[in-house]
């Protein structure tokens, strides 16, 4: 009922945006465009590690490093939680729906000096980000989307999810963090891509 | 799948705007293990972010380009830290 009016009256006031249209521009960041599914972007063969062989450490300057099984890691208390994404090839998907540990969890207030975290994942990825750019709510381990299992080719079993950011800053298949005082550039800020990566400035290369 | 996989000549085409000879017969050298091989045999995965020619031995990124427009000026990135060598045929 209300579709069949909406079509009717939407015709009536063609050239004006209608609420629900101008409530998702408002959640494309400049220089975006909306897609339905899922590109997925790969630099490398798709890892498929046995969840009996996977694990979750965070290294580096923490004083006593922390790691999980997968077991370990899945009884940790999770969140689920939907996000907007934006992959710096110029697609924003709204309304992901996540579920995932908070980064927050993981830390667990362990004591660090560190300013920056590296993200390492099988097939050799990395990616950085300001340390307190993955606290405070910001960023997740997920290994769930839209209900189901997170696909390998998506980042299963396990993706750092950091939706505030280009999608390449939430790496896939990511093994853990190593917390670090000095910033060092990852997979893609070596090669020219921006630093910090917000997609609301547009930091999509160096010198943006 | 790895549906974005391809064979070394697909990357013929991108090193020929930076290098001034025919790159797909180049022989490399993987500073990972060693193998070599023509780049024409590697395995290359391109998307919009830039292009990854891997070892067809260890997978290691032998060469990684990416072309986009940083500051506005369009640009090359090229990372050759994975291979060991690259020897190039002169042209004939």
């Amino acid at each position: 009922m209300g579709s069949v009016m909406g079509r009717f009256f939407s015709r009536g006031f063609r050239g004006r945006r209608r609420p629900r249209e101008q409530a998702e521009s408002d959640r494309v960041p400049p220089g975006q465009y909306l897609v339905d599914g899922f590109p997925v972007l790969s630099a490398g063969p798709t890892p498929r590690t046995p969840l009996d062989r996977w694990d979750f450490s965070i290294v580096g300057e923490i004083d006593a490093p922390k790691r999980w099984t997968w077991g370990e890691f899945r009884e940790l208390p999770s969140e689920t939680f939907t996000r907007d994404i934006h992959c710096v090839t110029k697609w924003s998907k709204l309304d992901t729906t996540w579920e995932g540990v908070s980064v927050d969890t993981l830390l667990g207030g362990a004591e660090t000096a560190a300013g920056y975290v590296t993200a390492f994942c099988d097939g050799g990825y990395t990616t950085n980000l300001p340390l307190e750019e993955v606290t405070g709510g910001k960023a997740w381990l997920a290994f769930a989307y839209d209900g189901e299992p997170l696909e390998p080719e998506h980042g299963g079993p396990a993706r750092l999810l950091v939706p505030h950011l280009y999608l390449w800053k939430s790496a896939k298949w990511v093994r853990g963090l190593r917390l670090m005082n000095g910033d060092e550039p990852g997979f893609w800020e070596s090669l020219g891509y921006h630093n910090e990566g917000d997609p609301w400035r547009e930091q999509r290369y160096r010198g943006d | 799948m790895d549906e974005q996989r391809l064979d070394g000549n697909a990357v013929g085409g991108l090193l020929g705007e930076i290098f001034p000879f025919e790159m797909t017969s180049a022989e490399t050298a993987c500073a990972g293990c060693g193998a070599t091989s023509g780049v024409g045999a590697a395995m290359v995965y391109a998307h919009g972010m830039g292009t990854i020619v891997r070892c067809a031995s260890c997978d290691n990124a032998l060469i990684r380009i990416a072309r986009h427009n940083g500051g506005g000026m369009g640009q090359y990135w090229l990372d050759l830290r994975g291979v060991a060598y690259l020897k190039i045929e002169e042209a004939t």
